[in-house]
């Protein structure tokens, strides 16, 4: 397939302090004891998708990310990292690596995307249409653990501006309509033009804009040239482009010129506008078609484009880790219900490494994961939680609906609820935590009581 | 009627239990409050108005009694005499199991009344069916009835189910089906509620909006732009009490659904039926009454049709849609067809040519006429040589020798068109003289008329005006030739552009091809540019208002929003309809005391509607857009001034600017030193305001002194001024 595959992999975003540091960035975060990254790397690779370019925030953090990859996937993957400034927005960092953009289709995918939701299926329906554009949408995921009821409060603030309000035509086939971010909180404004033209559209707001698109490479080029203040593609180039799909004035008469200067790709591109034609022409015409054809031959023909969408369907498990809670609950959902993402799941739902050491009386419910190396005492209880690689716990410890990442030290008869130690914290005996960040390398005394509340070390 | 009455019994025997308690009634409104069929309305009332030579009451009574409804109420109001007396004479005033009652107003001005009337008279108990008097429909009620009462179990709020039928997929089928205004729905697929009614373009011209709350309350939405309203509506009583409640409520649709849909009322919900496979659908102009009487002849609306109505004057149907009646006299030379109604004692001449057309009763057609596509009533005379084509020929008109009506012509009852007179497209012929007085309400012109002018037309129907008339208009200076009688209308204002829209003509079609591009220019500017405007398609108003009020709470917040859109769409409305700048402050001012806002804050949402209808305005350059500028501030410059008192409101005009040049119409940035000052040209500002926000700003930070920068020289221009005349 003639795609190129830019993962967005992010860098240190400031959503996810204490979690993401200098040595951590935040294509690194584990889940489940695996880089964030490593579940889109996968799935691109079971799609056959192999032509790579990772983008990542600061050099720093290139360099790492870079260095994992090329462990972890050598040979199996043709990647390319290129670092761009922080802060330039999805839509910048496109532009930033837009020299590195050949193949015809481009398939975008942000870097802490956990899904199994193939992206080839986006990729194949993308070509189908001869879409400019085709963007993948999942259920809204149901946040925060149900039974714990802890994290309630911190929903409230969280959930509303999560998902996006989209429209759709019956077929379910073509984006008519996104609203992002703080348009959400608005009153939707539908374009009228779009619905004469379709008839019936339907508004959904139980779908999320996974942050997986495929775009047709000289449009996505052409745009960003040309329309300088767009920052992101979710809540700008996307928008725009749903927009326009009526009247896309400058977009489709650069297709001709493209093939004008580059003489010897003429012919093979002609084939593939053929194809792409033939392919087109074989579903029933859509609305688009309709609507580009004059009434009478006197009114001008329009050009259209066609975005489309790419709906997983509602089984299939789609997360994006944005957030804090993200973090805690896809670590949680990918050792529990969406565990098919991990390949080796042993008979009582768990996974325990193979040389983890557990003391007299220590359960570890369904639904964990404890990394190889890890040390627990006696009379330990863990549930709903992934402790990562070499932690040494002590006795009479409880871990519940919580993330421990490499080389913990928990002293005895602590009890961490529903938070997240990052590597090589201490914590020392009696601790008790509850719905708390506690930053990388950070120490906690003996004995010492937090409720929702983010320690880290000071800066230096 | 044989046919139906099988239907009414099939209903019966269904659900005995709950016809034991209540005889399903309805509401017929014999009065459709408007004025779309005049000058026709002023002398008879729209539902005795002929379709197929039947007059719709007609169709729509006996769909009624063919749907299971054993009484209806007939609510009559303009020429409740005429529609009465029809009632008494025919049939219907003595069908078994099937009461027909006539209610009779004579102050009643629209639907919202005689809903009000009929509560009083308490003859409602239990659900109805709401339908108006010019409905044609052959759907079954039985499914629409079952699931009405099926949700009132469930939910006592579920008060009207609206009856809705799928339009043909055709961008712009509403307007050359039926010419109604385009509409929009908001329905939820699964529970069929409906959930938002938009038929009339407000302001928001190319957009829709749709409230947060009801996406937020309705993961899934559709919203539709090809479904027809049948204005068949099952009703609880609480509809009559609601109309009661809120007395302001005048038209069914834009008051009532749209009242309850938008201020939710009690948490009255209305519910939507579609029909498929069976026809519905109102006359409420006369494209639609082209429409639906080639509907009908094309049959439709079967069992609803000529021959099967009207059972003692047989019919014929013939071969290519011919309905022929008894005693017609048909020269051999003639040629009939297609889709043609012939009505009894009807007289056509040689080489005559009629197809897609109705001729009425007892009408004498001379010889090589053509007639297409016409719908010509009883007793009219056509000469030799007449040409029609997409006419509306009224009751005992006359048409001399070789006059040609051209498309779009309306004749009402009993005009002369002279001999070889040509009446041109569109006209609107009638004995009675316009109305001089145009009211601004449609709603209201119909109701007047009938209640006061009720006698003039029956006199005249009388003809003893008539031969006075005659006298009087005769001769060559006559509006319709040699011998012609009657007066032309004057398109009024407001329709003039209009006029093929509702017509009976087919419509031309560069102006189809007008309405699809007139549709989208609209559009055009709020998309040209994803610069301009944010992906709302708005200016960012809400986030104006934040940076200026930062430390106020939400509510004032949003109350300024709120302000600010107002006055925008005061702005907007005073320029498209040229309102006098004294009116818009007027009512700039009721808006802020309303609002409780200071002066300030008018200044702020007044120039910021101008430079939005600047920046709106179709531009390619940014010179361009300083020229729209300039011009609105040149048009609209002592609106803006009339709230300018003092140096803080011209200061905060300037702030207002800046925000709008940073955030919702980045485009003015680079202009911002010109028009800055232009302002101050136009006097709107005066160099110490100016002076003293570039010294306001200079603590400022450097992010915040970008505008100041651009303004240095103009600034540094007004300083050395000053100095000078120091």
């Amino acid at each position: 397939m003639d795609f190129q595959v830019v993962v967005l992999a992010g860098g240190t975003s400031k959503n996810l302090t204490p979690l993401v540091s200098k040595e951590v960035p935040k294509p690194l975060l584990p889940v489940a004891n695996r880089p964030v990254l490593y579940y889109v790397l996968h799935q691109l690779e079971q799609s056959n998708l192999k032509d790579l370019i990772v983008v990542v925030e600061g050099k720093d953090a290139a360099l790492l990310v870079g260095g994992w990859i090329s462990g972890t996937f050598v040979d199996r993957l043709h990647v390319e990292i290129a670092a761009v400034p922080e802060d330039i927005g999805s839509a910048g960092a496109i532009r930033a690596i837009s020299h590195h953009l050949t193949a015809n289709d481009i398939l975008v995918v942000s870097g802490d995307l956990v899904s199994d939701v193939p992206p080839g299926a986006v990729a194949a329906n993308h070509r189908r249409h001869d879409a400019v554009v085709t963007a993948m949408l999942c259920s809204v995921p149901i946040s925060g653990p149900s039974e714990s009821g802890s994290s309630g409060g911190k929903d409230k603030t969280k959930k509303p501006g999560r998902y996006n309000i989209i429209g759709l035509d019956p077929g379910k086939q073509f984006l008519l309509h996104i609203a992002t971010g703080a348009e959400i909180e608005k009153d939707t404004r539908l374009q009228k033009r779009i619905l004469r033209a379709v008839g019936e559209m339907e508004i959904r707001s139980d779908l999320m804009d996974a942050h997986m698109y495929a775009f047709k490479r000289s449009v996505l080029q052409e745009v960003l040239d040309r329309k300088d203040t767009l920052q992101s593609l979710k809540q700008d180039v996307l928008p725009y482009l749903v927009r326009s799909q009526l009247k896309s004035e400058a977009l489709s008469n650069r297709i001709p010129r493209a093939e004008e200067n580059g003489n010897e790709k003429v012919s093979s591109q002609n084939n593939q506008v053929m194809v792409s034609q033939i392919l087109a022409n074989a579903s029933t015409p859509s609305f688009h078609d309709l609507c580009s054809v004059s009434h009478d031959g006197s009114a001008p023909i329009r050009k259209t484009h066609k975005c489309c969408a790419y709906i997983a369907s509602s089984s299939s498990y789609c997360a994006r880790l944005n957030s804090i809670q993200a973090f805690m609950d896809i670590n949680r959902d990918v050792t529990g219900e969406a565990d098919h993402l991990l390949s080796s799941i042993s008979d009582h739902n768990n996974i325990v490494g193979p040389s983890t050491k557990l003391g007299t009386k220590t359960t570890v419910g369904p639904h964990c994961m404890l990394g190889e190396g890890s040390e627990m005492g006696d009379k330990c209880q863990v549930k709903r939680s992934v402790i990562g690689r070499h932690c040494r716990i002590g006795s009479h410890v409880k871990v519940v609906n919580s993330v421990v990442m490499n080389h913990v030290t928990i002293g005895d008869g602590c009890i961490i609820q529903g938070s997240v130690i990052c590597s090589n914290v201490q914590l020392q005996e009696r601790v008790v935590l509850k719905d708390c960040q506690v930053g990388a390398g950070f120490v906690v005394t003996a004995g010492s009581e937090y409720k929702g509340e983010s320690l880290a070390r000071k800066e230096k | 009627m044989g046919a139906q009455k099988k239907g009414a019994t099939a209903r019966v025997s269904e659900d005995p239990e709950e016809l034991a308690r209540h005889p399903l009634q309805a509401i017929l409104l014999a009065d459709s409050f408007t004025t779309k069929f005049r000058p026709i309305t002023l002398e008879r009332p729209k539902v005795l108005l002929p379709l197929a030579n039947i007059p719709m009451i007609d169709y729509t009574l006996a769909w009624l009694e063919s749907a299971g409804v054993e009484e209806v109420f007939v609510f009559c109001c303009a020429h409740s005499k005429q529609v009465i007396d029809y009632l008494e004479s025919s049939d219907w005033s003595s069908q078994p199991n099937f009461l027909v009652a006539t209610i009779e107003s004579h102050n009643s001005i629209s639907a919202g009344d005689a809903l009000r009337l009929i509560y009083e008279r308490h003859v409602i108990h239990g659900d109805f069916v709401l339908i108006s008097g010019d409905t044609v429909s052959n759907m079954s009620l039985t499914q629409a009835l079952q699931e009405h009462k099926e949700r009132r179990k469930k939910d006592a709020n579920a008060i009207m189910t609206m009856v809705v039928k799928q339009s043909k997929p055709s961008p712009i089928t509403q307007q050359s089906r039926l010419g109604t205004d385009e509409l929009f729905m908001a329905i939820n697929p699964d529970t069929k509620q409906l959930l938002c009614y938009e038929d009339k373009a407000e302001y928001s011209k190319g957009f829709i909006s749709l409230d947060k709350t009801l996406i937020a309350d309705n993961p899934s939405t559709v919203l539709h732009n090809d479904k027809q309203d049948c204005y068949i509506d099952i009703c609880s009583e609480e509809v009559l009490s609601l109309f009661t409640d809120n007395f302001d409520y005048q038209h069914l649709r834009r008051h009532f659904v749209k009242g309850l849909l938008v201020d939710d009322i009690m948490g009255y919900k209305i519910f939507t039926h579609e029909i498929h496979s069976s026809y519905a659908a109102r006359i409420d102009n006369f494209r639609s009454y082209d429409t639906i009487s080639k509907d009908i002849i094309q049959r439709w609306t079967y069992p609803f049709v000529p021959d099967v109505l009207c059972g003692n004057s047989a019919i014929r149907v013939e071969r290519r849609g011919t309905y022929r009646a008894s005693e017609i006299t048909l020269s051999r030379s003639a040629q009939i067809g297609p889709f043609i109604v012939i009505g009894q004692g009807t007289e056509i001449g040689n080489d005559t040519k009629i197809s897609h057309s109705v001729i009425g009763e007892g009408c004498t057609i001379g010889s090589n006429v053509t007639i297409e596509g016409s719908y010509i009533w009883n007793n009219v005379t056509i000469e030799d040589g007449c040409e029609l084509r997409h006419a509306i020929v009224c009751d005992g008109v006359t048409m001399k020798s070789g006059a040609v009506l051209e498309p779009g012509v309306v004749l009402s009852f009993k005009v002369v068109v002279g001999q070889q007179f040509v009446v041109p497209a569109y006209s609107m012929v009638s004995l009675l003289q316009q109305p001089t007085q145009q009211d601004s309400d449609e709603e209201l012109e119909y109701a007047d008329s009938s209640s006061g002018n009720v006698e003039l037309p029956s006199a005249k129907l009388n003809g003893d005006i008539t031969s006075d008339l005659s006298e009087t208009r005769h001769g060559p200076t006559s509006e319709l030739g040699t011998g012609g009688v009657g007066y032309i209308w004057s398109i009024f204002e407001g329709g003039h552009d209009e006029e093929w829209r509702h017509s009976v003509a087919p419509i031309p079609t560069d102006k189809l091809a007008k309405i699809m591009l007139d549709k989208d220019e609209d559009e055009e500017l709020l998309t040209q540019d994803g610069n301009v405007l944010s992906p709302s398609g708005e200016l960012k108003s809400d986030s104006d208002a934040n940076d200026s009020e930062d430390g106020d709470n939400e509510g004032s917040r949003d109350d300024y929003v709120s302000f600010e859109k107002e006055v925008e769409a005061t702005f907007l409305r005073a320029v498209h309809e040229n309102v006098k700048v004294d009116h818009v402050i007027l009512e700039v001012n009721a808006l802020r005391l309303s609002y409780n806002m200071a002066s300030v804050d008018c200044a702020g949402a007044i120039f910021y509607s101008m430079m939005k209808l600047a920046v709106e305005s179709p531009h390619s350059s940014s010179s361009e857009l300083h020229r729209n500028a300039a011009d609105v501030i040149t048009t609209w410059q002592n609106l803006l001034k009339s709230f300018l008192h003092d140096i803080d409101e011209e200061i905060e005009v300037i702030l207002k600017f800046e925000e709008i040049c940073l955030e919702s119409a980045k485009e003015f940035s680079p202009l911002f030193a010109q028009i800055l000052h232009l302002l101050y040209d136009k006097d709107i500002l005066e160099e110490d305001a100016i002076l003293r926000w570039a010294d306001e700003k200079e603590g400022a930070d450097e992010s915040d002194k970008v505008f100041v920068q651009r303004a240095e020289k103009f600034l540094q221009w007004l300083r050395e001024a000053e100095e000078e005349e120091d």
